[in-house]
């Protein structure tokens, strides 16, 4: 119509100018959402188009198959054979968790991690960070080239950059500081000396992300040398932790999670189990185990330590301190009775940074006559050796301008450091500075040259996690990418020019052939046991002298049993116990009076000091205790969140502000039960600014609010706010409900009960009929047919699945919650990252998951005599109760013999084998999750998104250096496909083929699911019910009258995992 | 009409003429593989003694020197055509056989000689036992003064040429006769009807004028096919047929998506395995070591096959591109035959180490094959055949003792097939 009356009307002042949305929008009638606001999926045409390309793209694909290639080796070396796996042994190190382990290696791929049975220190258990370290090998965010600045450079011209460097600084007398986090490798340490004394002035500083100075002070005093004393859990009969997680996050805690596991096995054989008391300010996983837990101020923890120390005294004589009494005394005057009671078998620990409060701790254990028994200097533990005053003079000197050069070997103190903020804007005033760091850190960002050292499983390298325990570390793989041993490089440039290998070997030739005892006739011999085992332990025994059966080993050479090594009892070396100070010191520190709030800086099991926050797996590893994942969060009492009138729903939950001194930050909080009603917590690890995408700004960085006290970092804060902050925030839960709500299953019981009566604490369901209650076990929907299916009756009674009948028992009563089984089972089968999102969409994918339930106030007695209606109970019984009991449950796949998921599936993608498995076959699944529906367990997972070569998850599977990681015995399930627990059924399927080979039956133990395999604690136990002889049947037939039980017997689906019941040493 | 007729049987007469001729030259080609198989049988029933057993010998001999020697020609190592003349004696050969680095470094001078020749030490043989030596020499002093003719020209597909020799053998005896007297009747009867199709179109052609309109259309072939095409039921068969052979077409077009049955790329080396499996009778496990350990058999690094070609036909433009590839260290990116599916999971030693299942029950002739192809197909359907058919090969393996034992006693089953222990179920191959 314009055109008509020659006026020119514009619709608006965008068509004028021309603005570019409006010209883009100009054609569309309706007002659609761009395509950015238009998330809810694709319209009908995209549908229609896709349907048509995709028919065009099956059709067409299936016309030619790809050409698909084999390339084999020029040179295949005798051992290698492609499809066959190959292990070799090597030490884990990070952060005082020291494993030795045993690296799985596929076509020339570190694939999988294993415990090494050999070590007397970890012997054969794992940690989730040893399990989830292969993945650092396989980083796509790795350095792959020296670098000066942002730029590649090459490696000649780094050491001469280098060289020239440090010839500076010693020719202008300025100190060279070399800083590391703990160095465990003898080697190692030898190297440092070797560039030490090239160039004179260096000095060498070790500090811990998360410190041990003040018990490694307080052992300097007592013994005299700066070590750690070992600790033998398993001697103890009464252990009193403060607040050390020993379980969890302290020291070397595999070790101990080991040692103290055996005092928790009970049964009709063994009659004893271990009490723990625990006195704690957060929720641990160690306090999660005591028998009797108190929750206590971090201001008053080291008057709690002095009136258990006074109580003692008072019953064995001696002086006592002169402390204030602490508030709390909850179980103190329990715990120094059972203490002198067991003189000589119990055993105290601490894990604060207080050197006064360590001293005392030391002198209780020598009062109770624990030295030389469950605490020893005699062969201490060298799993931590950070120098916080040392550490605090290196930043001093670096502020200062003093440093000459600064050479950062291994840790990340610009993140991990509370004064990392001044190292960082003072590197620059060093005239050199070079990280060896592998990957991107905050300190290498820092640095002006960057010379990448290998990842440990390129590396070679030794460790000595104690005194007189050696063990070797080897390479798996040839390096990635143009990376260079650290040591190797110091060497270098110390102008010593050889490769580490022959130092390493040169060195144990020199220091540690002419030790050995094993009676190996060369160092050659030496050294090619030592590094086939892994560990030479001076007053061990060597593996192959033993013949008896249990050092069997399988045909891969992998030794599957090991006798135990008689222990050698070595003199304790001359303890002082001056004790001046100790008093005055904890009466100056400490107070009864705590008012306000007060922050405990804690390590989680999982991500632990953040130094592998870029692995995706241990990003969504749930904490044991919150059942979180993915950020780090305020752990608050339930006290403080009805003052701030927080609720959290679903992981709905709103931000807090936490003021700590003039900081603020906001975070989200999370209500813990059983926390003290004056602490808040929050973990380190989190809020890593220089790393891979995984790990970098997820959640915040605790380290800078750590404070310095006399030159140490203390972990315990006082003077905390916090406030509310009206932001909304999701904390992805895997578990959404607490406690287990009155059902059965947890059975559990108390240690007097049990050795009354072994079913104690048991539960049987019964069914009424006309004729009286009958157990339930007896009726079933299922046609019983000639399988006999009952676990309990077919442990006992005659069996019919003649083969093999693979089952599984779980132990509750070792099973401490840490996690190692859910990631030894991730990397094991390929059980892919969803990432946050998905994990609150409930989408997580592990396949075994540890169910924690807090005890409730709520029960149907208590209801029952209050009056209470049934669902006001049971509303009730979803409240932890204030000072909760917590079991920890491994729940997989039960693999029932009834099993409901098989009766349903449309088209038998489920069904059970005729060894008692309960099979999911992915290429017969078309999705309609029936199973998972039916499943009264929720044990199965369902493929929502095809997740490797997913852009929405790029997570390790989305590149191909990460993919590197998969086992290529395991299907990648595509998208739309149910899957679940399979009982590592290649495992079984592998060890079957070698017993096979071999013309004999399986030897027990010798096939093994990786989660068994990987439990520090042998909570979990696999095998052959049809075995008589295999340990599996045997612990059946101790507890099918007792602690045996399957999970919710009532409704008949006979699962082929069975739980031994809980019991709590406890009146 | 007639004509058409005559022209037809003619057609027929001269296809006749072809197959007897056919079956006749198939009858002498069978009678010269006989001939030749009592020719080679003869000398082997012969020759023996002289200290040790020749037939015994030749197992070793195949077992352990067959690699790099034969006996008329220079394979890595030299001809032993009359090696036992060129030693002093029987114990000087045997220690040589035994030690030979040992001898040629001790100076013996024929022993010298032979390592300059050939540039490389014999590895040592001292796993022999004495007895075995006797019994190789033994081998070759009968080979020397009486080579077999067969093996020693083509050891080639030798057992398979015999095989279908003795099938024709036996058939052609019975076959020829009967098949000669059915033609002759057969061309008897043709002339026959010959000579009466001639006089019936004669009387016809005479008696012409008495014939109707119809019968004539008759004799003429008029036909009203617009009738007979647009019957109902004619459509009718045609549409079925074709619905039929379509649906079948496309069915089987489908059913075959992903298999490759038949598959053999070109490989970037031309290697034959009719002339290294086949003619050289190479054991397979020599090259593919690893099908009695893992899951895959393994296709040989190159340096399995410079253990011979460092010194057999190096000037081979062939053999070169594996030098260069080794020279330049870049691997040789064969184009692999056999793909199975990721899902399926499959093990060579289970089959073939514990299984006992011979190589070619898979692979097919391997030993023809020219260029490797894949011959079986490969599916799902094709696996679980097998499985239920197969036998478990349970004597002497401990592992199986206990499931014999409940076969026999409690279901009476003398025999254990694989399907029979849960080889049906899905986590055998599906994890």
């Amino acid at each position: 119509m314009s055109d008509n009356n020659q006026k020119v009307y514009w619709r608006g002042y965008e068509e004028l100018t021309n603005d570019l949305d409006f010209v883009k929008n100009s054609e569309s009638e309706f007002n659609l959402p761009s395509d950015q606001e238009k998330s809810s999926g694709p319209d009908r045409r995209d549908f229609l188009k896709a349907m048509g390309f995709g028919v065009a793209a099956v059709s067409l694909a299936a016309c030619e198959a790809p050409v698909k290639h084999a390339i084999p080796l020029l040179n295949k070396p005798e051992e290698y054979d492609p499809g066959i796996a190959n292990f070799y042994a090597s030490s884990f190190y990070d952060g005082g968790d020291y494993c030795s382990i045993l690296v799985k290696t596929r076509e020339g791929r570190p694939i999988k991690i294993e415990g090494n049975k050999l070590s007397s220190i970890s012997a054969g258990g794992t940690s989730v960070k040893t399990q989830a370290s292969v993945l650092g090998l396989y980083d796509n965010n790795r350095f792959k080239n020296p670098k000066k600045g942002n730029s590649n450079i090459e490696w000649s011209a780094l050491d001469a950059e280098v060289k020239q460097g440090l010839d500076a600084a010693k020719a202008a007398g300025q100190a060279i500081y070399l800083v590391s986090g703990t160095n465990i490798s003898p080697s190692s340490n030898a190297a440092i000396a070797a560039f030490s004394s090239a160039y004179g002035n260096v000095k060498h500083v070790q500090y811990d992300a998360y410190s041990a100075h003040g018990l490694l002070e307080a052992s300097k005093e007592v013994s005299g040398t700066r070590a750690i004393p070992s600790y033998d859990f398993s001697k103890a009969k009464v252990v009193v932790s403060f607040g050390a997680d020993f379980l969890g996050s302290w020291l070397s805690s595999t070790e101990y999670s080991r040692q103290f596991s055996k005092t928790r096995k009970v049964g009709p054989s063994k009659k004893e189990m271990s009490r723990l008391f625990v006195f704690e300010s957060l929720f641990s996983i160690t306090g999660a185990n005591a028998d009797y837990r108190t929750n206590i101020r971090p201001s008053e923890k080291g008057l709690v330590v002095a009136a258990l120390y006074n109580e003692v005294v008072a019953k064995l004589g001696g002086s006592p301190i002169g402390t204030p009494a602490p508030k709390t005394s909850r179980y103190i005057k329990e715990a120094a009775q059972q203490l002198v009671d067991n003189k000589g078998a119990g055993l105290i620990v601490d894990g604060s940074n207080d050197k006064n409060v360590q001293k005392l701790v030391l002198q209780l254990n020598q009062l109770l006559g624990n030295f030389g028994n469950t605490i020893s200097f005699a062969s201490p533990s060298y799993v931590k050796k950070g120098n916080d005053a040392e550490f605090n003079q290196f930043v001093d000197a670096l502020t200062a301008g003093q440093v000459g050069a600064v050479l950062f070997l291994d840790g990340n103190p610009v993140y991990d450091h509370p004064r990392g903020a001044e190292i960082k804007t003072s590197i620059g005033k060093a005239g050199l500075s070079v990280s060896f760091a592998y990957a991107p850190d905050e300190t290498a960002a820092a640095c002006k040259l960057l010379a990448p050292n290998h990842y440990f499983l390129e590396a070679w390298g030794d460790a000595e996690p104690k005194k007189n325990h050696y063990s070797l570390v080897q390479p798996t793989i040839s390096p990635i990418y143009k990376t260079r041993q650290a040591e190797e490089s110091l060497l270098l440039w110390a102008g010593i020019n050889t490769t580490y290998y022959d130092f390493v070997k040169g060195f144990w030739k020199t220091n540690l052939y002419p030790k050995q005892k094993y009676g190996y006739g060369s160092f050659k011999d030496f050294w090619n046991y030592s590094l086939h085992d892994g560990v030479f332990e001076v007053n061990g025994s060597n593996p192959r002298v033993q013949t008896d059966a249990s050092s069997a080993t399988d045909s891969t050479g992998r030794v599957i049993a090991v006798a135990p090594v008689p222990t050698v009892i070595l003199p304790e070396p001359s303890l002082n116990f001056d004790m001046a100070g100790v008093e005055a010191g904890i009466s100056a520190d400490y107070k009864a009076s705590g008012a306000g709030f007060e922050l405990v800086i804690y390590e989680k099991v999982g991500l632990g000091s953040g130094a592998q926050a870029n692995n995706p797996w241990l990003q969504e590893f749930p904490d044991p205790v919150t059942r979180a994942c993915w950020e780090n969060y305020l752990v608050i009492p339930s006290a403080l969140a009805k003052e701030l009138g927080l609720t959290v729903t679903d992981g709905k939950t709103a931000k807090v502000n936490l003021k700590v001194g003039n900081k603020t930050i906001a975070l989200p909080a999370l209500v813990q039960p059983g926390q003290n009603v004056g602490t808040v917590g929050l973990a380190i690890g989190y809020g890593r600014s220089e790393t891979g995408k995984t790990g970098k700004d997820i959640g915040v960085n605790a380290y800078p609010l750590l404070k310095l006290v006399n030159s140490t970092v203390s972990y315990a804060i006082e003077g905390v706010k916090v406030e509310k902050n009206d932001e909304v925030h999701l904390v992805a839960h895997v578990q959404t409900h607490h406690t287990v709500m009155g059902r059965p299953a947890i059975q559990e019981t108390t240690l007097d009960k049990y050795l009354k009566d072994p079913v104690s604490g048991r539960y049987f369901p019964k069914i009424s009929t006309p004729n009286g209650e009958e157990p339930a076990a007896n009726f079933s929907l299922w046609f019983d047919n000639e399988i006999e299916r009952v676990p309990n009756e077919m442990a006992m009674g005659p069996n019919k699945r003649p083969n093999h009948q693979w089952s599984m028992v779980v132990d509750l009563n070792t099973c401490f919650g840490c996690g190692a089984c859910v990631l030894a089972c991730q990397v094991e089968n390929n059980v892919p990252v969803v990432g946050k999102q998905e994990v609150l969409n409930r989408r997580e994918m592990h396949w075994i998951r540890i169910d924690r339930y807090y005890s409730s106030d709520m029960s149907k007695e208590k209801a029952k005599k209050d009056g209470v209606g049934l669902l006001d109970m049971y509303a009730a019984s979803e409240i932890p109760s204030e000072d909760p009991e917590v079991v920890f449950q491994p729940l997989m796949c039960q693999h029932c013999n009834n099993a409901p998921c098989e009766t349903v599936c449309p088209v038998l993608a489920t069904t059970h084998s005729t060894e008692g498995l309960n099979q999911m076959t992915y290429n017969r699944c078309i999705g309609t999750r029936y199973c998972a529906n039916n499943c009264p367990y929720k044990v199965r997972r369902f493929n929502w998104f095809s997740y490797p070569e997913n852009k929405d998850f790029d997570f390790n599977v989305n590149n191909n250096l990460g993919k590197m990681v998969l086992n290529p015995d395991v299907t990648v399930r595509a998208r739309g496909v149910m899957e679940k627990c399979s009982m590592c059924i290649q495992r079984v399927q592998e060890g079957k083929l070698y017993a096979k080979k071999e013309g004999r039956r399986p030897i027990d133990g010798e096939i093994n699911t990786a989660c068994a395999q990987a439990c520090p604690t042998d909570a979990i136990t696999f095998g052959d019910m049809a075995d008589k002889e295999g340990k599996l049947y045997q612990l059946l037939a101790e507890h099918k009258d007792g602690r045996a039980y399957t999970l919710l017997e009532e409704i008949n689906t006979k699962p082929s995992v069975v739980y031994l019941s809980k019991i709590r040493n406890k009146a | 009409m007639n004509q058409r007729l005559v022209s037809q049987i003619k057609s027929f007469f001269f296809s006749f003429v072809l197959l007897t001729g056919a079956i006749s030259s198939h009858t002498t080609l069978a009678d010269s593989t006989s001939t030749a198989n009592v020719a080679a049988a003869a000398p082997a029933a012969v020759a023996s003694g002289g200290g040790g057993d020749a037939a015994a010998g030749e197992a070793v001999f195949k077992a352990n020197c067959k690699q790099c020697h034969a006996i008329g020609d220079v394979v890595v190592g030299p001809a032993l055509k009359d090696a036992h003349k060129r030693w002093p004696s029987k114990a000087a050969m045997a220690n040589f056989i035994k030690y030979p680095q040992k001898v040629i470094d001790g100076g013996n001078a024929y022993a010298k000689g032979l390592y300059d020749k050939y540039k490389q030490y014999m590895p040592n043989h001292d796993f022999l036992s004495a007895g075995d030596i006797d019994n190789v020499i033994a081998y070759i002093v009968k080979e020397s003064e009486n080579p077999t003719p067969v093996a020693a020209a083509a050891p080639a597909g030798g057992t398979a040429a015999t095989e279908t020799g003795s099938e024709a053998d036996s058939d052609s005896g019975l076959l020829a006769p009967v098949v000669g007297i059915l033609l002759i009747t057969l061309a008897v009867v043709i002339i026959l009807l010959l000579v009466v199709i001639n006089l019936m179109s004669r009387i016809i052609e005479q008696r012409k004028d008495e014939l109707s309109e119809t019968d004539l259309d008759q004799i003429e072939g008029k036909v009203n096919w617009s009738v007979f095409f647009g019957h109902p039921l004619f459509k009718g068969v045609v549409a079925f047929i074709f619905v039929v052979v379509v649906g079948k077409a496309v069915f089987d077009k489908a059913y075959s998506v992903g298999i490759q049955q038949g598959y053999s790329p070109d490989q970037p080396i031309a290697f034959s395995h009719k002339l290294h499996a086949g003619m050289y009778e190479i054991d397979c496990n020599y090259c593919h070591t690893g099908v009695n350990k893992g899951k895959s058999a393994t296709i040989p690094a190159a340096n399995i096959c410079l253990n011979c070609h460092n010194v057999i036909k190096t000037e081979s433009p062939e053999i070169k591109k594996i030098w260069k590839a080794v020279q330049k260290n870049t691997p040789i990116k064969w184009v692999r035959v056999h793909n199975l599916p990721d899902l399926a999971y499959f093990n060579h030693a289970q089959h073939v180490k514990v299984g006992g299942i011979e190589c070619e029950k898979c692979h097919g002739p391997v030993k023809e094959m020219e260029v490797i192809q894949q011959y079986s197909p490969l599916t799902m359907g094709w696996c679980i055949n097998c499985h239920r058919e197969t036998v478990v090969k349970a004597e002497g393996n401990a592992y199986y003792d206990k499931m014999v034992d409940l076969h026999q006693t409690k279901y009476g089953k003398s025999t254990m097939k694989v399907e029979d222990i849960g080889g049906l179920e899905c986590s055998k191959c599906h994890y």
